[in-house]
């Protein structure tokens, strides 16, 4: 029989406190298969541990219980203490008296009780439990990321400077995303396209660095360090080896559609470059709404081009990567002003969202960086702006804060400020948020030196009389309704998870939280890997943020990333199932019943199989298995009886 | 077809125009408003301004009455009735200890309240049971080139549990009257507070708003308001005579419950009786219109 040794922890006064370890010490003494036991103060601290040690050799243990907290919080430190003095790490179980005994009980009698037989039950499994080694498989040392903006852009570049090969992905023609749109980033007023087009540039040479623009990701299949990605990408009908970006084409395109870059503000063509600095560098047609794909109605830019470039009977392309790791990148869209009754759903052409705007400022936006308004060009002199649109409002809209309105709207009003010198910019707000590295300088700043007019309070309604936007607000802070004659509204829009992001989110069942944004596998101590082992998390996909963290989690992610590929293999719990082929009929409900994929037909032997590097060790299959063939390692139907039977004595 | 209907006191005095109109209107539609037996007071302000359940018992007690008729609705024409029944009912029936309560109270009752009347403003009748595409069938007058603004104030549409229609941008007064052939106008104040019974005691606050709200129609275009609120419709039309006196500038507007244009276009004639009910004389325009 196995010599266990079992040591309970007081873990201060949250186990001592509700449980009266002396009696407990006394009373497990003497049960089977005990060889010692002993109680201390804190097992998890250097000395707790060298007691552990220590006893293995003095008492010539063969296996320990440690009689403590959740396993999820120092299972591996005491494991790691059984492999110091070479003893196999699963002759380790823990019996958890804190969390589910004394946190959860008064009554000490009653709880010392219980924790006597959560001890032995852990005594009765680790009786049985095997040796076990870890599982090793190949890892394939390449990484797709998913979304081309700022944060796929800057974990692509640390991974491929890492030296290793990244595949990026992105739905749009060109990478970029929203950071592209931008005007001046808060809180240095440097332009965001400066300091953004380098990084582009840098995708686009990187000899790691494989680009799929207008592309999807349909689905990727297998688990960490061995997934294979199919990839989509769609059609742009125009050559771009041959293609010489002449612009010949655009000029004799008959259609014209609103530009998505400037947010519906000017137009496009339905063959277009998305913006001038676009990577790649390349024209695409737009399939919607393009009239060449009736070679009847339209061939014009086909007979423009040179080259000979345009091809309208393009197929889309797929393409199947093997990859090792998933950074999910998807990024936002902004809250749409169509769901803000009050504001005007969207109907007046002055009252605009906080990305329009940024064109509107933009030197390459549709109104060449000049101040005009949308309706009529007016340049506007009173101007109001309003915070929290959207956000902050569980009732109707979305219930967080989206962290980067104060920044961006105090950056507007600043702005406008400048290119309005006699202008009046007001600002709605509930509350200034601006907890990052210089923001509130920024803020305090544009308050004292460009005039910008605060009011703590939200505007009730917006609408238009003549040629005057009419802002009805409130000023709590001296309880006065506000009337403003605006000339422009500016809604500094909420974040939302970016709608496009959804469908392969699911596809790839990721877990998200009740806004759609990824969960992190701990919100403070792993806040860019996902639950599903072998994906990463970066940017607003995540939840919002601004520019700055965004690109720090993209870095942090891409860390994490590269620390996974500095190893030679991947190794993998030895938990695992196994069949018995004697008990074994074939009959495969464990095939269906896997959310894995780790279980097989063996069409020869007519029997069950387990793919153990697939295999979680969920124990899915064990449970549905009719004949009781399927078993998992160290927690076989003996030991969960075994377990049992200490409760039926009760 | 038989409609339980509860009328309130406004209908049986400054208000008669209203009631009398909606019935007329019902007629032509093909429905009897009948008025339910026993109603008193629905309590009106008292419950809307505390949470005292004693100052529930006015509204409870109506829908009491009710439920001993075996009504499972009551039509209702007056928003404040509406309103003040509605929040009553809710007050009362989501707290089981309110409902004990109350019901404790009027111990001298032969039944207990259990909540099972449903309280339904006409204008919802009319949208979802009779539809608007049904009444622009019986229309026989179209309103033809009137500019009606619809006035909703607060009470059709807030709070938001009890919103005849989105409680941001309603436009259930503005597609009635877009089927009886007006044109409708969805001016910037009408979902405004029309002062309510500031009216009593501070009558300079209610001339403001009223002078704030018919300036903000007129500017829109409107030629006249329709409201189904006999408060609002006092203060925005009675109290237009201090409004002139207070502003010299000022242009009054007529303004009608919504049932005595309906009765107009669906040939139900207006009754010379509703015109002294008024404070600006409605017929100007109406004739004007070529609808009198």
């Amino acid at each position: 029989m196995k010599r266990i040794g079992v040591f309970i922890c007081h873990c201060g006064i949250n186990i001592k406190g509700t449980i009266d370890v002396e009696k407990l010490t006394e009373e497990l003494a003497e049960y089977p298969g005990v060889a010692y036991i002993e109680n201390y103060i804190f097992m998890c601290s250097e000395p707790g541990q060298k007691l552990i040690r220590d006893t293995i050799v003095e008492h010539k243990l063969d296996g320990v219980v440690v009689a403590a907290c959740s396993p999820t919080l120092h299972e591996t430190t005491f494991q790691d203490a059984l492999d110091e003095m070479n003893i196999n790490r699963h002759q380790l179980e823990i019996a958890n008296i804190r969390e589910q005994c004394s946190w959860v009980h008064d009554d000490i009698e009653e709880a010392t009780r219980k924790a006597n037989l959560i001890i032995k039950t852990a005594v009765e499994k680790l009786k049985l439990n095997e040796s076990l080694i870890p599982i090793s498989a190949p890892l394939t040392k390449r990484v797709l990321i998913i979304g081309g903006g700022i944060a796929g852009i800057q974990a692509a570049l640390d991974i491929a400077d890492g030296g290793y090969e990244v595949i990026l992905v992105e739905k749009e023609p060109s990478i970029g995303g929203h950071m592209i749109q931008l005007s001046e980033t808060f809180p240095t007023l440097d332009c965001s396209q400066c300091i953004m087009t380098p990084k582009m540039v840098a995708v686009n040479k990187h000899k790691n660095i494989k680009l799929f623009a207008n592309s999807e990701v349909e689905s990727i299949e297998g688990f960490v360090g061995n997934f294979k990605v199919n990839i989509k990408r769609k059609p742009q009908y125009v050559d771009p080896d041959k293609c010489t970006i002449c612009d010949d084409c655009t000029p004799v395109c008959p259609v014209v559609v609103p530009s998505e870059y400037d947010e519906g503000m000017s137009w496009r063509k339905a063959i277009y470059i998305p913006f001038p600095q676009s990577i790649p560098a390349t024209f695409t047609i737009d399939t919607e709404n393009c009239l060449g794909f009736n070679p009847i109605a339209c061939t014009k830019c086909s007979d423009a081009c040179e080259p000979d470039a345009i091809d309208y009977d393009k197929k889309p392309e797929y393409f199947e990567e093997e990859i090792g790791a998933v950074i999910v990148a998807t990024g936002f869209d902004l809250y749409p002003v169509e769901n803000m009754a009050e504001y005007g759903y969207g109907k007046y052409p002055d009252v605009l969202d906080g990305l329009q705007f940024e064109r509107i400022l933009s030197a390459t936006g549709p109104t060449g960086g000049e101040m005009h308004r949308p309706s009529d060009g007016k340049v506007p002199k009173e101007i109001v702006f309003i915070q929290c649109s959207g956000s902050r409002d569980p009732e109707r809209h979305l219930p967080y804060c989206s962290r980067i309105c104060c920044m961006y709207t105090i950056k507007h009003a600043k702005l406008y400020k400048h290119k309005v010198h006699d202008g009046q910019p007001y600002i709605f707000y509930i509350d200034i948020r601006s907890g990052g590295k210089r923001y509130e300088e920024f803020v305090q700043q544009a308050v004292s030196e460009d005039g910008i007019v605060y009011f703590r309070g939200k505007v009730a309604r917006i609408y238009k009389e003549a040629d005057k936007m009419i802002v009805h607000g409130i000023d709590t802070l001296t309880s006065k309704k506000i009337e403003i004659k605006a000339d422009m509204v500016v809604l500094a829009m909420g974040i939302k998870p970016n709608n496009s992001a959804e469908k392969v989110i699911s596809n790839l069942k990721l877990n998200t939280d009740e806004n759609g944004f990824l969960i992190e596998a701990h919100p403070k101590l792993r806040p860019v890997e996902s639950l599903q082992s072998g994906f990463y998390l970066a940017g607003t996909a995540q939840g919002p943020k601004d520019i700055p963290d965004t690109v720090s989690q993209a870095s942090a992610a891409a860390a994490k990333v590269l620390a996974l590929l500095s190893n030679d293999e991947i190794s993998h719990s030895p938990i695992v199932a196994i069949v018995n082929e004697e008990l074994c009929s074939g009959c495969g409900i464990c095939v269906s019943t896997c959310p894995y994929g780790a279980r097989e037909l063996d069409e020869i032997k007519k029997i069950a199989t387990v793919n153990d590097v697939l295999c979680e060790g969920c124990g899915a299959c064990i449970s549905v298995c009719p004949s009781s063939a399927a078993q998992q390692k160290n927690l076989t139907d003996e030991q969960i009886l075994n377990m049992v039977k200490i409760y039926s004595y009760l | 077809m038989n409609l339980p209907y509860y009328p309130g006191c406004t209908l049986k005095a400054n208000a008669e125009n209203f009631e009398d109109s909606a019935i007329k209107v019902m007629e032509i539609l093909g429905y009897q408003l009948n008025e339910m037996k026993d109603w008193v007071c629905c309590g009106t302000v008292f419950s809307m301004t505390t949470d005292d359940l004693m100052l529930q018992l006015a509204s409870i007690r109506n829908l009491l009455r009710a439920e001993e008729q075996n009504l499972n609705e009551l039509v209702v024409l007056c928003s404040m009735c509406y309103n003040t029944l509605q929040r009553a009912k809710k007050f009362i029936t989501e707290d089981e200890e309110h409902l004990n309560k109350v019901n404790d109270l009027m111990y001298k009752e032969n039944i207990l309240y259990e909540g099972t009347v449903d309280i339904v403003h006409l204008l919802t009748v009319l949208k979802d049971r009779i539809t608007f595409d049904k009444i622009k069938e019986k229309v026989k007058k179209p309103l033809s080139s009137l500019k009606i603004g619809g006035y909703y104030g607060c009470l059709l549409v807030r709070p938001k549990e009890f919103a005849i229609d989105d409680f941001e941008d309603p436009s259930i007064i503005e597609d009635l009257f877009s089927s009886l052939g007006a044109e409708s106008i969805a001016f910037p104040y009408r979902l405004e507070c029309c002062g309510a019974y500031q009216t009593i005691t501070k009558k300079d606050v209610t001339i403001k708003r009223t002078y704030e709200i018919i300036n903000s129609a007129r500017r829109a275009g409107c030629e006249a308001l329709v409201t189904s609120c006999p408060l609002c419709a006092f203060n925005l039309d009675q109290r237009q005579k201090e409004t002139a006196e207070e502003f010299i500038e000022f242009e009054t507007m007529p303004v009608f419950y919504f049932t005595e244009l309906m009765s107009v276009a669906l040939g139900g004639g207006w009754d010379k009786s509703w015109s002294k009910m008024h404070y600006v004389d409605p017929r100007p325009i109406l004739k004007e219109k070529r609808l009198i």
